[in-house]
């Protein structure tokens, strides 16, 4: 201001003078978006969103106000993609960027380069070292996870029981399959103390379980409510619930209306639903589905035992064909062996064997006899010679010939002529009868 | 149908469906296989067919004990 000249009036007649300096708009504009990108290159910005609309190209633009000021922004197409929500009026929200002139309006703006909605910013963040510590434990390992049973015959839910989520689970479950049978836990699914009411009806849950009989059983749990802002859904994020969840032995569907954001009770969970909806559809199957499912199973059992009583029938004809076979085959050879054995057998048999002995007892009766007379004959032959010989040698055979015996008066035979003396009586026997006389004389042979 | 669950009876049956279908089985097997399968199936039909439709309310009491409640529409917590 010092050295501009005094004379006021040159200013405005506009005549040039000595010492001006006469901008362009376009020139001016320069040197302000100079001066304004070097003196904001970067800074952080909060307030609250109005008119926020997003161009065809994907650019956003927006007013960040408080009480008395307004502060016009920008955000283009490549950290729009990045920003995860949708800017609404009203919304707090921290923006960082430079500040710096759309030349062609003379408007001066903040060109955002990334945001956050306020006060969640510290939330976040301690999210996000939760999550990482959580991970780290395993919480969300998928080898955790168990099966969601399919049609169970309970179903434990925890949530409000004012809300629309419980009223959402129970319509789909109705429409897909009338028998259905829900237990709700009630609890606070937000504000003050909801987190803890959440953890401990999964917990409550578990111990009705472990009380229960095996057949009254609560086979899956839902744990959720409906949408609402990250806000509204921070009771999910709470450590507790995510332990709970982790810890229950029923398998556990989380259904927190929230498309968009994992909560740590999703990450813990065996299964996520995206809104409770959701979450009856898993585990409520559809009646018509599963009736059709059984009936095709049913026919194909049928058909299964069908086919089986066929081959088996089949296989059955093909036995007994080859039986017929192999027994006709036995009856050949079992004839032919018959008729060897019976004649094997006719010669075995007694009859016959009689028979053979009688003709050979005949044979050789016949052969001993024709040897017997044979036999006889030769004896006969012999006995004859011998008797011939024995006549010749019988002493009355001599007699006949000429010969006699004397005996002595003492009977005995008289050999030699000493064997008498004279007058001894003697008896000569002849062939034909003995002569008795007297031996008048007894000579010696000459000798002695 | 108390004892055993829908999942399990209906993998049963497909089971059961399988090994006929295979025909790996005896005469006597596939009889007794088909017995037990037209059981299950009937299990499944009459659980399917059901429409005892239930909504409680799980609670603990005083005594720390557990009840159940019927579920009143519009009840407020």
């Amino acid at each position: 201001m010092k050295n501009i000249p005094e004379d006021e009036e040159d200013f405005f007649t506009g005549r040039p003078e000595k010492g001006r300096k006469i901008f362009t708009v376009s020139e001016i504009n320069r040197r302000i978006k100079e001066l304004m990108e070097e003196g904001f290159p970067e800074v952080w910005v909060e307030g609250e969103v109005s008119g926020a609309t997003r161009i065809a190209t994907g650019t956003v633009f927006f007013n960040l106000k408080d009480a008395s000021g307004l502060l016009k922004c920008v955000i283009f197409p490549q950290t729009a993609r990045g920003i995860k929500f949708e800017l609404k009026d009203g919304d707090k929200l921290i923006c960082r960027g430079g500040v710096s002139v759309y030349e062609r309006d003379g408007r001066y703006q903040l060109y955002v380069r990334s945001l956050e909605p306020k006060g969640l910013g510290s939330l976040q963040l301690a999210l996000e070292q939760l999550k990482k510590k959580l991970e780290k434990e395993g919480l969300f390992a998928s080898e955790h996870k168990r099966k969601i049973p399919y049609l169970p015959s309970r179903i434990g839910v925890v949530t409000s029981a004012s809300g629309a989520a419980f009223k959402d689970i129970l319509k789909v479950a109705a429409g897909r399959f009338s028998g259905v049978h829900v237990i709700l836990y009630p609890v606070k699914v937000q504000g003050e103390g909801a987190a803890g009411e959440i953890a401990s009806a999964v917990r409550e849950f578990n111990a009705y379980n472990a009380r229960a009989r095996k057949n009254e059983r609560i086979e899956v749990l839902i744990v959720g409510r409906g949408g609402g802002s990250i806000e509204d859904l921070w009771a999910f994020n709470e450590e507790p619930v995510a332990r709970a969840v982790y810890d229950s032995e029923i398998p556990v569907i989380s259904a927190v209306g929230h498309e968009r954001d994992w909560t740590l009770c999703d990450l813990a969970a065996d299964l996520r639903a995206p809104t409770p909806s959701a979450a009856a559809e898993l585990v409520v199957p559809d009646k018509e589905d599963l009736r059709q499912k059984l009936s095709r199973l049913t026919a194909s059992l049928q058909a299964g035992l069908k086919d089986f009583t066929r081959s088996s029938r089949e296989d059955l004809d093909a036995l007994a064909h080859r039986m017929q076979m192999s027994a006709a085959h036995y009856f050949e050879i079992g004839a032919s062996r018959m008729d060897s054995a019976a004649k094997k057998l006719r010669l075995l048999n007694p009859k016959t064997m009689l028979e053979q002995f009688r003709r050979r007892v005949s044979e050789l009766s016949g052969r001993a006899s024709t040897a017997w007379t044979h036999l006889l004959q030769i004896k006969n032959e012999v006995l004859r010679s011998a008797a011939a010989n024995l006549n010749g040698l019988s002493p009355l055979k001599v007699l006949s010939r000429g010969y006699s015996i004397t005996f002595s008066a003492a009977g005995g035979v008289v050999r030699s002529a000493r064997d008498v003396s004279a007058g001894e009586n003697i008896r000569i026997k002849l062939h034909d009868g003995e002569i008795t006389g007297q031996v008048t004389e007894v000579r010696g042979n000459g000798g002695d | 149908m108390a004892e055993i669950k829908f999942e399990e009876a209906l993998k049963k049956l497909e089971k059961i469906v399988e090994d006929l279908e295979k025909g790996e089985l005896t005469l006597d097997e596939a009889l007794k296989k088909y017995q037990e399968g037209i059981e299950l199936s009937r299990a499944c039909s009459s659980r399917l067919e059901s429409t005892r439709k239930k909504i409680e309310v799980l609670s603990k009491n005083r005594k720390g004990d557990f009840d159940l409640k019927p579920f009143e529409d519009g009840k407020d917590e």
